[in-house]
């Protein structure tokens, strides 16, 4: 958002920044860069999302490619580059990217993934709490993606960790949140930026995890893999603030019977039938 | 005794020659690469970009060079 926007929103629809380490987004929707048409595509949907934070990955250069970089996807002045470890079975690995990226991109952030195997992309519990105490000591600021346990969210927080990244569903399945009593608990266990990221299907899946009150939001293929990319973006976008200002306003309690919103009383005939209360 | 004028490498992977010596900074540019593109690793061990030009290879050394890719 904008010096300009943000002095036209009313106070009734103000919202405070969402810190992570030393940046501080208005945005809090972070799309990944994989899976799109081609660098265009990629730059839009970044720039239609609003998005204020963009995850890259690490892999060997392309030597014979050529052509647009990854980085002319990116617009730097109004995006922060968070370099993920995605595809590390191991902490030594993950621990290997991460100092790759930072000494690439110059910054302290990074989104640890440490997981399992290949078919479901889950992560690795043990090798993430390796890999977080490790780079916490090296200095980098991690944005760890875990499970949605609870108690492991905790002790990541006590290791360090600058956020908590739940999975709402596998990688890429776009299952939306399995668990959002788990989420919710995770939610009031941990005091560092919860965000849920992975599983994302569509703009509900977005606005669920917001009205839960996750701090932000991660995801990459559902705007990636929608049949308009670009349309999804702005769908997310919306669904993102829209879902971050029903938490902020509260959300009427669930009641098993009917609450009427016209008044009883008046009525032109008697109220109710026989045997209602 | 041969004189070595040549050194093989295993860059990302693939085997590959190099005239001798070559810094993994002139590597970097032998591969046609702008340096702030990329990052460099020799043995599993991160090579920072302030060393690159110290850093001189040797016969054997396993290189990986890096860089960005879109992910999530």
């Amino acid at each position: 958002m904008s010096q300009d926007q943000r002095a036209a929103t009313p106070a009734w629809l103000a919202d405070e920044p969402l810190v992570i380490g030393e940046h501080a987004f208005t945005s809090r929707l972070f799309v990944g860069t994989g899976k799109y048409k081609d660098v265009a595509e990629t730059r839009a949907a970044l720039e239609i999302s609003g998005t204020q934070c963009v995850t890259v990955a690490v892999r060997r250069v392309d030597l014979a490619a050529k052509g647009p970089s990854l980085l002319d996807a990116i617009d730097r002045t109004k995006q922060v580059i968070l370099p993920n470890t995605a595809g590390c079975y191991d902490a030594a690995s993950a621990i290997r990217t991460a100092e790759l990226a930072r000494d690439l991109l110059g910054t302290r952030l990074v989104k640890l993934e440490v997981l399992g195997d290949t078919k479901t992309l889950l992560p690795d519990p043990v090798g993430t709490l390796e890999a977080t105490k490790e780079l916490v000591a090296q200095g980098f600021h991690v944005l760890v993606y875990t499970s949605d346990d609870p108690r492991l969210g905790v002790r990541l927080e006590e290791l360090g960790a600058v956020a908590v990244m739940p999975a709402g569903s596998p990688i890429g399945s776009g299952q939306g949140v399995l668990n959002p009593f788990a989420i919710r608990i995770l939610l009031e266990l941990v005091k560092v930026p919860v965000i849920v990221d992975a599983g994302v299907g569509t703009a509900s899946d977005v606005a669920i995890a917001m009205e839960l009150g996750a701090a932000g939001v991660l995801l990459n293929t559902g705007i990636a893999s929608a049949r308009e990319p670009l349309r999804m973006a702005a769908a997310m976008r919306d669904a993102c603030s829209a879902g971050r200002q029903a938490f902020l306003a509260g959300r009427i309690p669930r009641k098993l019977y009917a609450n009427a919103s016209s008044p009883l009383e008046g009525l032109i005939h008697a109220a109710g039938r026989p045997g209602a209360t | 005794m041969q004189t070595a004028t040549t050194i093989r490498i295993t860059l990302n992977g693939t085997l590959r020659e190099l005239s001798a010596p070559t810094s993994v900074s002139a590597l970097v540019d032998v591969l046609g690469l702008p340096q702030d593109s990329v990052a460099v690793e020799v043995g599993d061990r991160l090579v920072r970009r302030s060393d690159r030009t110290q850093r001189i290879l040797v016969d054997g050394d396993r290189v990986e060079v890096v860089t960005l890719v879109g992910g999530g």
